[in-house]
């Protein structure tokens, strides 16, 4: 089994008429079970737009993707995906643990299930104490373990992320960095991440991929081999040359 | 205790110095009572009060409840329909910059003498377009994060409203009832001045200052403040109630 594969995807927004922009042209892309690929690239070049069609929440204008075999909208009605954006977008009437609980809830999940599965995702992104409080009163990054907590409610073979730690500082980032790789590590989960970041591309990533501007297009795809996703890992040589050859690949 | 203290400190202040304007002053009764005959009217006239409270509380009820209903309803309407929400808003700004209490004297010559139906319809009116303007608002604000994320969830329509929708509309919904719950008590006072039945708040002012009884009628007008406190008070409590996730942030 594959966990997405992208053929041949075209993205045109405002199709017909004057203000028409390419987003996405001729895309291909496959992502192994299991693996970690991270999309990078000066803004504006569509990888965000590449996340959202494998998501089926936008329609490709040409082009095909599947989702673990099957068509991506498919694959959205059966939730085979779970998903975190820039944003952490928790529902903020809801507990920390009825935020989690909320996909499982839209899937009839029992409510003993549910909240036991909802508990042991938020001691996996170790906010087991906060399951009471309301989003209000959480911290940004807190919210957004919160949020990747609930993506991986469901357990999902795939996750999909956006820039989930955009917004937050370095110090937050590198931790919450490390949780996700041992959380995909002992789950499994097949990984697509958004990023400008390429320190952390390289870190998170089995697979880098590069792409350029205006049309969006790949323009390389970079296979790292960390020799351990740790402190370590961040200070290996390897490390460093990847991040060199991420570089110099996106300058080209 | 340092948060009530304040505000009635300042409170009894402004009635003695109220007092000693009046007295020292030698301000005319029928210009302004002094706040202790004022009080011993509210003391004499004490059932009465409750009465007419009551009467003109029940009004400010139905009209309230009756409005928010409504108002509750084609908020959800104008919000599923395009076309509902685009001709709904300047109907409704329309509609609220009438005067709706000038509709008092219309109404009480469409009902018996005897109804309590033309009060309640003026205070229904009234209610409605805080309630509405603001629900609808809030039912049109949801974030596009919300929305993407509840189609990744695969949530059909009305799951989206039930979940989504609905409470994240419900601080707007009270932020209109606060000002609701306030104008409903106006509303059913005022709405006596222009005859109908007798038996609220606002009749027994108007037939008080009549007779020239002024500290008597300003004993009523306490009343009636009184009574739309409670809506508010009682409103608010709600609010605290169905809004947990606000209060917390507060405290």
């Amino acid at each position: 089994m594959t966990a997405v594969v992208v053929s041949g995807l075209t993205k045109v927004f405002n199709q017909g008429r004057g203000d028409e922009v390419l987003a996405l042209s001729e895309v291909d892309l496959t992502v192994g079970d299991g693996e970690f690929v991270s999309l990078i690239g000066p803004s504006g070049c569509g990888k965000s737009t590449l996340l959202r069609l494998i998501a089926d929440l936008i329609e490709p204008t040409a082009g095909t993707v599947t989702v673990a075999d099957r068509p991506a909208a498919q694959a959205r009605r059966e939730q085979e995906y779970g998903i975190a954006f820039q944003q952490a977008g928790l529902f903020e009437w809801r507990t920390v643990r009825r935020n989690v609980e909320l996909p499982l809830e839209l899937r009839g999940v029992s409510k003993a299930e549910r909240r036991a599965k909802a508990d042991r995702m938020l001691e996996l992104v170790g906010l087991a104490d906060f399951a009471g409080h309301y989003p209000g009163q959480l911290s940004g990054g807190m919210q957004q373990r919160v949020a990747i907590a609930r993506a991986l409610a469901v357990q999902p073979p795939l996750l999909l992320m956006d820039e989930p730690f955009g917004a937050l500082d370095e110090m937050t980032r590198e931790r919450l960095q490390s949780e996700l790789l041992s959380i995909c590590a002992k789950t499994g989960t097949s990984t697509v991440f958004v990023t400008h970041s390429i320190s952390e591309a390289v870190f998170l990533s089995d697979r880098v991929v590069v792409m350029s501007a205006r049309p969006g297009r790949i323009t390389a795809s970079i296979e790292v081999k960390l020799p351990s996703r740790d402190e370590a890992g961040r200070q290996a040589p390897v490390y460093f040359e990847k991040i060199t050859e991420v570089r110099q690949a996106l300058r080209a | 205790m340092r948060r009530v203290l304040p505000p009635v400190l300042f409170g009894l202040l402004a009635l003695v110095l109220w007092e000693v304007f009046v007295t020292a002053g030698r301000v005319a009764p029928f210009i302004l009572p002094a706040p202790s005959a004022i009080g011993a009217q509210i003391v004499e006239q004490k059932q009465n009060i409750w009465d007419a409270a009551l009467a003109s509380g029940a009004n400010a009820l139905v009209g309230l409840i009756g409005g928010t209903l409504l108002a509750v309803l084609a908020a959800l309407a104008a919000s599923r329909s395009r076309f509902l929400g685009e001709v709904s808003i300047p109907f409704a700004a329309v509609v609220n910059a009438l005067p709706i209490i000038a509709l008092a004297p219309i109404l009480n010559n469409m009902f018996e003498s005897t109804s309590s139906v033309p009060r309640r319809l003026v205070t229904g009116i009234v209610v409605f377009f805080p309630v509405f303007l603001n629900l609808l608002r809030g039912l049109r604000e949801v974030s596009p994060v919300h929305q993407e994320l509840m189609r990744t969830y695969a949530a059909s329509g009305w799951t989206f409203a039930r979940k989504v929708r609905l409470p994240g509309a419900l601080p707007h919904l009270f932020t209109g009832l606060r000002q609701a719950s306030s104008l409903a008590v106006i509303a059913a006072v005022v709405a006596e001045y222009f005859g109908g039945l007798q038996d609220g708040l606002g009749a027994r002012i108007t037939s008080a200052a009549a007779f020239t009884a002024y500290p008597r009628a300003w004993a009523f007008v306490a009343g009636a403040c009184l009574l739309g406190l409670t809506f508010y008070l009682v409103t608010l409590l709600l609010e605290r109630l169905a809004t947990p996730w606000k209060q917390r942030l507060i405290s």
